[in-house]
């Protein structure tokens, strides 16, 4: 069947991703892995994006604020706590309990796509400036200082049980790209089960999926407090990564790359995101270093472009020129067998898709 | 499933848009078992009824009672979850997804997994979808996708269908084995078919309920409707 | 009774920001649907206008009042025949069309006059006195600008053809399609007048808040609130909504402080959108402008 088709493909990239982390250290230098675990947080985002916006259809541009959420409460609760395995949980838990407030309030007003889109962005909005307002001394919980704009540092993650055992950056590195995985595989057995795919038939026409007697905005909830929980541990990594969390993590440029990550890996796909946020990154970096060219103009040309040439983006475009040449092919095969004559029953071969 | 109960009944039932009056005060009744056809010159409030009666609209007075629940203004998925199988005017279907797709998310709702897939698998059997199974629906023929939609309607196993235009836009052929899926369907279902193709009513239909201007003008035989010179009038006179 | 003179012209000024901060969105919005991400830009643009059009010797009121819109308006009507008119019908498209606009302009300007601009320009008018406190005499200017420009906008759409035309297209885009409206040539017109009362609204602005190309992003949180909150029609949407968000926000940053304030009117307006998913003006005042 169809489905057990598409999570062997999952496993088989999450393979690759395996061989990637265990040959990553050897290869790469040492501060190329330091920056990597932040990325892998990014990508974590990137992946909590492609699952409900691609598969859950929920368009949300505000996802950074529950990535951001992830990273205050992770580096909050890890230095008051003194460990970072609590830490972690809670920075996961924190994220869901607020996109389960904030996705009741949308989806059972059944506010529209555009209305869902803006009011996303606005509460990452006014969450960066609520939290760069934060800079006294007074601001504070229990012993970590919010720090306004210059945030918060962030403890590096240890051996559960053992607050004083702090992992080594190459370390830290194994366990993202463990998280990483893990979580591209959850999502990738999500979207094959009976509550993804419902949500993917929301995606396609919510009316349909509410006259076959699904409770829609229960489902929209769910995977939008599922992809909440899972770009608050994005933030985990990503606080991790660089040991400190600063309000930019809700900043406007960090939810647009978001998207653009999204957009340009395609909906639809969970890998695709995932590559689009690790080409972006060191597109971006490479950027950064010249003068001539300014960042927010290349994300803005790529956007636009992107919406205009290639709206389904890179993965879905790629697989379905692979699947029609593959179709073509099919069927010139059976025009060439009819030619000789030789009329075998069956199918055109390859599925549509 | 006793015969001679009543199913679904609406009081007094109107809905509204701004100064228009679109469902009137609409009494109406459908016994258990029964095959309902409602008929009526465009813009009578036949689909404006109807949506009263899915959920898709809320009612702005009056009452719709299906099997002794209250379900005006209730949403749309607390009326399809009584048991109630549902085709709308406007094509509903999940254009991303395959034939297949489509039918076992409808089967799925009610079953777990293994019945699910054989339920999908009759149902694609019983409306000859084979063909299509594996298709995306949104490059299927009109025909086809409502082909799609009734079999999701089927694969839930409702006792009370109720469909709008089922046969509209389909092949001559098609809608005969529309007609014909019709009644096996109510065999098992009380059903309300609003439909304007007048031979496509007489293969199927007992009492016709006629709508004009939001009311009921009248509830008969087919035959007694189009005898009916004030029917004739408003209705098939439009069609001539 | 001087203070609540003074306090209750602080909160008027409030409202009066929101509403033009948000009017060209709103204008872009009842026409089209489309909320434009793209809107904060347009702001800066007209802020950027008027530093320029001063640095280099034209009067200031001329700059603010007549130069900001202008070029402003130029620019909205280039972006929807380039970019805009390419998505009708695709809401989703449009919003991330805009939004790369957004970053775009950010980056060009960026380019141009570097980060930061050190350029500023004092508001004009001075103060003035009520009783023992004083008031911004051009925070009182703006107050009447606000307003004028409502009044504007309202005959325009009430007493022109355009008006007219804009009415219908608002109403049902499809069936003013079919009755041969040119829909094309209201939505850039529409767009390029949105874009002008954001870029006067930046242009006005730029005074009190200085610019950077950055700036955007102070103003359209706020902006987008206001305008979902208000619903699809433009003028009554954008007053209800200003009215009630930019009361409640000066009322509790008065008591608490800004950013409460701002805590509030995202949450109000949260709640206001679980009650009225379509807005103030899509349960209410249903047929007004
Ligand atoms: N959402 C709506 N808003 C305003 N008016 C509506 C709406 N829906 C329907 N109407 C009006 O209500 C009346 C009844 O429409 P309805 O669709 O119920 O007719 P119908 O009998 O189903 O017609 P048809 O045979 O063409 O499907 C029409 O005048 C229509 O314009
Ligand atoms: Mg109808």
């Amino acid at each position: 069947m169809r489905l057990a088709r598409d999570f062997r493909g999952t496993l088989i990239v999450a393979a690759l991703a395996v061989l990637f982390t265990l040959i990553a250290p050897v290869t790469l230098e040492f501060f190329t892995i330091i920056t990597l675990t932040q990325v892998i947080g990014l990508a974590i985002l990137g992946l909590s994006l492609a699952l409900i916006w691609g598969f859950g259809g929920i368009l949300c541009f505000g996802q950074t604020a529950f990535f951001g959420l992830g990273a205050y409460a992770y580096a909050i609760a890890a230095t008051n706590i003194g460990g970072s395995t609590g830490a972690i949980l809670i920075a996961v838990l924190v994220a869901a309990a607020f996109a389960a407030i904030l996705g009741y309030f949308v989806f059972y007003g059944r506010v529209s796509d555009v209305y869902l889109a803006v009011i996303t962005l606005t509460v990452s909005l006014i969450l960066y400036s609520l939290i760069r307002r934060t800079s006294g001394p007074e601001y504070k919980i229990g012993d970590a200082l919010l720090g306004g704009f210059n945030g918060t540092g962030a403890p590096p993650l240890n051996i559960p049980g053992d607050a004083s055992a702090m992992l080594f950056p190459e370390h830290i590195f194994y366990v993202a790209m463990a998280a990483l995985i893990l979580v591209y595989i959850l999502c990738g057995r999500v979207v094959t089960t009976h509550f993804g795919r419902v949500c993917v038939a929301i995606r396609e026409n919510e009316t349909r999926a509410e006259l076959l007697a699904y409770d829609t905005r229960l489902y929209k909830l769910g995977i939008f407090t599922l992809g909440a929980a899972i770009a608050g541990l994005g933030g985990v990594f990503f606080a991790v990564g660089i040991s400190r969390v600063t309000p930019d993590v809700f900043g406007l440029g960090q939810s647009a790359l978001t998207i653009i990550w999204v957009i340009v890996g395609g909906r639809g796909t969970l890998i695709g995101p995932i590559l689009a946020t690790f080409a972006l990154y060191y597109l971006t970096a490479a950027l950064g270093t010249q003068q001539l060219l300014n960042t927010n103009l290349i994300l803005g040309i790529i956007l636009v472009i992107f919406v205009l040439a290639v709206p389904r983006g890179v993965i879905p475009t790629l697989t379905g020129w692979a699947a029609t040449r593959r179709q073509r092919r099919a069927l010139r095969a059976r025009e060439r067998r009819l030619r000789l004559r030789r009329p075998r029953g069956g199918e055109v071969a390859g599925e549509a898709e | 499933m006793r015969r001679g109960e009543v199913v679904l009944e609406t009081r007094n039932l109107s809905m509204a848009f701004g100064g228009v009056r679109a469902v009137d005060r609409v009494d109406f009744t459908l016994w258990d078992g029964e095959l309902r056809c409602l008929i009526g010159p465009n813009g009578a409030g036949k689909s404006t009824f109807f949506k009263c009666l899915t959920g898709q609209l809320r009612p702005t007075e009056g009452d719709v009672v299906i099997r002794d629940v209250h379900v005006a203004g209730r949403e749309p998925h607390e009326i399809a979850a009584l048991g109630v199988g549902i085709k709308t005017q406007v094509p509903n279907v999940f254009d991303g997804l395959s034939a297949e797709e489509n039918i076992w998310i409808a089967a799925r709702r009610w079953h777990g997994a293994e019945r699910a897939r054989t339920l999908t698998r009759e149902t694609i059997e019983r409306l000859q979808l084979g063909e299509v199974r594996t298709r995306i629906v949104g490059t299927l023929a009109h025909g086809q996708r409502q082909w799609v939609e009734l079999g999701m309607v089927v694969a839930a196993d409702p006792w009370l269908v109720l469909l709008d235009e089922p046969a509209a836009g389909m092949t001559h052929e098609e809608t005969g084995r529309t007609a014909e899926l019709i009644r096996e369907i109510n065999r098992s279902a009380a059903m309300i078919v609003v439909e304007h193709d007048m031979q496509f009513i007489r293969m199927i239909s007992r009492t016709v309920t006629l709508f004009h201007e939001g009311r009921i003008l009248m509830e008969d035989s087919m035959d007694a409707i189009s005898a009916d010179p004030v029917a004739r009038e408003i209705y098939l006179g439009h069609r001539a | 009774m001087d203070q609540i003179a003074s306090d209750a012209l602080t909160i008027v000024y409030g409202i009066a920001n929101l509403a033009l901060i948000s009017l060209g969105l709103a204008i872009i919005f009842g026409m089209m649907r489309v909320i434009n991400l793209a809107h904060g830009e347009f702001l800066m643009l007209g802020g950027y206008t008027v530093v320029v059009a001063t640095n280099n010797g034209v009067n200031l009121w001329i700059a603010m009042l007549i130069l900001a819109p202008l070029v402003v308006g130029v620019i909205g009507v280039v972006v929807e025949r380039l970019l805009i008119r390419w998505l009708y019908g695709r809401m989703i498209d449009t919003l991330l069309a805009t939004w790369g606009l957004s970053l775009l302009f950010i980056g060009i300007v960026t380019s141009i006059f570097g980060a930061s601009t050190t350029t500023t320009i004092s508001p004009p008018l001075g103060v003035i006195t009520i009783g023992a406190y004083t008031s911004s005499g051009y925070e009182l200017f703006l107050i009447g600008v606000a307003i004028a420009l409502m009044a504007g906008v309202y005959a325009v759409l009430k007493l022109t053809t355009l008006g007219l035309l804009a009415r219908g297209t608002m109403q049902n885009a499809e069936m003013a399609a079919a009755l041969g409206v040119s829909t094309s040539r209201i939505y850039m017109i529409t767009f390029g007048l949105g874009a002008a009362v954001s870029g006067l609204a930046g242009g006005l602005l730029a005074p009190i808040t200085g610019v950077l190309p950055t700036i955007g992003v102070v103003y359209i949180a706020k902006a987008f609130i206001t305008v979902i909150s208000g619903g699809q029609a433009i003028l009554a949407g954008t007053a209800s909504a200003s009215v009630l968000l930019g009361g409640v926000n000066g009322i509790v940053a008065f008591i608490t402080g800004p950013t409460i304030g701002e805590v509030a009117l995202l949450l109000l307006a949260i709640v206001l959108l679980r009650l009225m998913p379509t807005g103030i003006t899509g349960r209410f005042f249903r047929k007004s402008l």
